[in-house]
């Protein structure tokens, strides 16, 4: 299946996609704009994020959390969110809401500025602080998002830091940090307006040139440091976290070939025979054969800069040492690179690739955040229609190539998590693997 | 294809709010109700949007059912359908249904058990015929028992450590009287599921997987005629015998209001809970009860995520809710923040529940809450799975067929006067019962001088600490 795609760009740069859907009397708007953890200035971890929380407190005509009370009083549903390069918002509304909600995003991407009050810094400030707390530091295993990155990017990489941030650079952040940041990254010329659902696509495009069309374009931004990365790791780095958990868990990461690249489909394939679902490998080897892990999968962050990660992540069972948990995913991983896969695994993850896609696309919100993906990261929204092709294209020995290129123990990265033990006095095999805690090692 | 377009002005133009237009008709997917002959019964909605379908089916046999003791059983059952049948073991079930593009689960919760399956239309037949296996042969292989019984003693490890779904747990436990089945996880505790027999599921399975006590829900791209031949085909001379509905005590452990700290050293933030006692689902103020909740906690922009998040910082989100069961189950206040504010935090919460019971809301607040659910009522139901579950809904606690016509009238019919009649008669301020996991040392004489009930601290296991 194919779903219907209309593109054009207003003179300020503002890229524009659309599919129209009438199949219910439901919208859906988003809204991209290219910025993210990765274009923060040093000392200012954390900021895109609080950033896109001040987006909520209002613009020249919208009150503080009015946006939220306007779009629920519509029968809407919104939000937004923060990645290592883009931020979005987004809004699904009774297709009769659909001024209102272009109004809404043209007022906070012109106007926004006029809204800004210290106090407002302030409390989303404790707000994000509390997000922190609640989503990393008081989750068990909760540190891994930040972790993980710190370990698999060098320090001076983009996706390296923290994307929540640190509580001393959230305190850091200023107004001026706010106007600046406002004024550098949204601009129509950075952002992509996706619309799908039930609208008329002529109707659609007079509103957002009324809307849109007099916010002028920035005056570009800062070009962010190389992304460039080696293929490979390089070795085999190990870090060991001592955490308030139960279990082991390891997360074990593989620089992997960039989202949208041909070779980027072998990878996600190889995930999903490897972790997706109960019939992947993983999961009946370690899981349902061996009974040594409580979880297994494993999934790519699809980075389209530098080099993705291909993850895997498994938490054992009570009874297996930390230590050993490495050594088995690591045995499944050279079973794969040694054996191959076979037609069936790849037709399998293929398979549920197709479901997916069908089912994803009933959605309009779902839809214009595609759109707004692949209009963002390759400036083609059509490419959502080429996806599962891609995956079809797949074949077992690129897989294979995959496999024998990207899984090996040149390219490895270790984040394990282990029980912390509170009586220092009971030494067990796993207090000699965390005496290494926080440190990086290349062996 | 790609254009420009020679829109905008060189002003910076400030254009006023503007007006909505006319909602169009929106209708709730019609649906068909049959059975067959073996008492087997369906619900099929044919959805003519994309090659897609979810299969629900729906058994008599939730959690409510765990014979005394065997707490847990009613989970352990309907997970081991996709352990294997008599022809093909577990792992050989997942594989062909993921061949198929499939996805598949299956589990219970208070009140059923459910197998869910969403396939393309072409895979439909192949489905069904994997269901009907699934349904009719589980080999419950001891060892399979054995696994998932172990997979589910991880899962009691890991939830020590994990203050959300610990604080859950907890105000559970705290709520209910203990013969309550709610005063116990759904999954079952530690001594009760390391009880729990190959022999224990095969009875519970003969009592209560039969064709009397099922429903069969189809929703997607289908025609009636054709699901009912296939039900027909794969179910129709299944046989066995007509369970009688499970039922659970929903009484709670005490009728005055009191705070239970669990206790965990290092915690950076505080779970808090704050709650009684609800509603059964089917009630006749169910409709004024979800408005009144909704300006209370259950928006965004309800009072108490405002005050709590939006006026004092104090937290990243707090909402309240009903979880709706056919018996009383819970209404809660859930919200993390940090420890040194968790008693401010507490008496901000019980400040909001009395004043939404003393005076009427505004206007305005009323509007918000009625015009959102009114709205919001198409975008529910965008997928074939999501009908699936407004279905089952229906099923689960036998609302009228006309139940999601009639509903925007109902939600636009409720007035603030019924709000405050709901929260006077549905908020009990006096019976009130205070779930804290984090640092007691750090909340707990902040807490005492609240002087809101007896305090007890416990460790996350549960005991008098």
């Amino acid at each position: 299946m194919r779903i219907p795609i209309e593109t054009f760009r207003l003179t300020n740069g503002l890229f524009v996609t659309f599919s129209e859907d009438h199949t219910a009397p439901i919208v859906a708007v988003n809204l991209w704009y290219h910025v993210g953890s990765a274009n923060e200035r040093d000392g200012r971890t954390g900021f895109a994020h609080l950033f896109e929380h001040m987006l909520f407190q209002g613009s020249a005509d919208v009150g503080a959390n009015e946006h939220f009370e306007l779009i629920q009083r519509a029968g809407g549903t919104l939000n937004g969110s923060t990645w290592l390069d883009r931020t979005n918002y987004f809004e699904t509304v009774p297709s009769n809401q659909l001024e209102l909600v272009l109004w809404l995003e043209a007022n906070r991407m012109g106007w926004l500025l006029p809204a800004m009050t210290q106090q407002k810094l302030d409390t989303q400030r404790d707000v994000v602080k509390n997000e922190r707390r609640w989503s990393v530091d008081n989750q068990p295993y909760g540190t891994w998002w930040e972790r993980l990155p710190a370990l698999a990017f060098p320090e001076e990489h983009p996706f390296h830091h923290s994307l929540i941030g640190s509580m001393a650079d959230l305190d850091a952040a200023s107004l001026e940090d706010i106007k600046h940041f406002f004024a550098t990254y949204y601009t129509p010329d950075n952002a992509v307006l996706s619309i799908a659902g039930d609208f008329d696509s002529v109707e659609a495009r007079a509103l957002i040139t009324k809307y849109f069309g007099s916010i002028p374009p920035g005056r570009g931004k800062p070009p962010l440091a190389d992304m460039t990365l080696p293929a490979t790791f390089g070795g085999w780095k190990r870090v060991v976290v001592e955490d308030d958990v139960m279990l082991p868990r390891l997360f074990l990461a593989f620089r992997a070939p960039v989202f949208g690249s041909k070779q980027y489909y072998a990878s996600s394939v190889c995930s999903a025979i490897l972790g997706l679902r109960k019939g992947s490998r993983l999961y009946r080897r370690l899981v349902r054969d061996r009974q040594v892990a409580a979880e297994a999968q494993a999934f790519t962050y699809d980075l389209t800069k530098g080099a993705d990660l291909f993850v895997i992540d498994v938490t054992a069972r009570p009874s297996l040492a930390p230590e050993a948990l490495e050594r088995e995913v690591a045995d499944e991983v050279d079973l794969l690179i040694r054996d191959g896969v076979t037609e069936e695994e790849v037709a399998r993850a293929v398979a549920l690739v197709q479901t997916e896609f069908v089912a994803a696309m009933q959605s309009a919100g779902d839809r214009a955040e595609r759109l707004s993906l692949f209009a963002t990261y390759f400036k083609n929204p059509e490419l959502v229609n080429e996806q599962v092709e891609q995956y079809e294209r797949v074949t077992v020995a690129d897989v294979n190539a995959f496999a024998r290129e990207r899984l090996g123990e040149e390219n490895r990265a270790s984040l394990l998590f282990v029980p912390r033990h509170e009586n220092a006095e009971e030494k067990t095999p796993s207090d000699e693997i965390a005496a290494g805690v926080g440190s990086v090692s290349q062996t | 294809m790609s254009a420009q377009s020679n829109g905008g002005s060189a002003v910076l133009e400030r254009l006023p709010r503007p007006a909505s237009g006319a909602p169009r008709p929106y209708q709730f997917p019609r649906f068909e109700r049959t059975a067959l002959p073996n008492g087997l019964k369906l619900v099929i909605a044919p959805i003519a949007k994309l090659p897609i379908a979810t299969i629900t089916i729906l058994l008599d046999a939730g959690a409510v059912c765990d014979p005394p003791g065997r707490y847990g059983l009613a989970q352990l059952t309907a997970k081991l359908l996709l352990e294997g049948t008599t022809s093909g073991d577990g792992t050989a079930i997942i594989d062909r249904f993921e061949r198929l593009g499939a996805s598949i689960d299956a589990h219970a919760d208070w009140d059923v058990a459910s197998v869910n399956v969403t396939t393309l239309t072409d895979k439909l037949r192949d489905s069904f015929e994997l269901l009907g296996e699934v349904m009719r042969a589980p080999a419950f292989a001891d060892r399979e028992v054995e696994r998932l019984k172990n997979e589910r003693l991880a899962e009691l490890l890991q939830l020590r450590a994990e203050p959300r779904g610990l604080a859950d747990e907890m105000f559970s436990r705290f709520l209910y009287e203990s013969s309550s089945r709610y005063a116990r996880s759904d999954g079952g505790d530690e001594t009760s599921v390391r009880g729990l027999s190959r022999e224990a599921v095969t009875a519970f399975y003969e009592k209560r997987y039969s064709p009397n006590g099922t429903t069969i829900i189809v929703a997607g791209d289908v025609q009636p005629g054709e699901v009912e031949k296939l039900a027909a085909e794969v179910l129709g001379d299944w046989r066995g015998k007509v369970p009688t509905p499970g039922s659970s005590s929903d009484e709670p452990a005490r009728r005055e209001r009191a705070v239970h700290i669990v206790s965990k050293s290092d915690a950076p933030q505080s779970e808090l809970r704050i709650g009684h006692v609800g509603l059964p689902r089917r009630h006749p103020d169910y409709f004024s009860a979800v408005i009144m909740n909704a300006v209370l906690g259950g928006l965004f922009s309800s009072r108490i995520n405002l005050n709590l998040r939006e006026a004092h910082g104090y937290t990243y989100g707090a909402s309240s809710y009903f979880d709706w069961r056919r018996q009383k189950g819970p209404w809660v206040v859930a919200t993390a923040v940090a420890s040194d504010v968790t008693h401010s935090a507490a008496v901000e919460v019980i400040n909001e529940i009395e004043r939404i019971r003393t005076a009427p809301i505004s206007n305005d607040e009323l509007t918000l809450a009625t015009s959102y659910l009114d709205g919001v009522f198409p975008i529910r139901f965008e997928t074939t799975s999501a009908i699936a579950a407004a279905l089952t809904t229906l099923v689960v606690y036998d609302l009228p067929d006309d139940w999601y016509d009639v509903y925007r009238e109902r939600v636009r019919a409720v007035t603030t006067g019924d709000v405050l009649i709901a929260a006077e008669r549905h908020l009990h301020p006096e019976t009130l019962q205070m779930v804290v996991v984090g640092n007691a040392a750090a909340v707990r004489e902040r807490i005492e001088a609240m002087a809101f009930g007896p305090l007890r601290v416990y460790d996350v296991e549960g005991r008098p600490a």
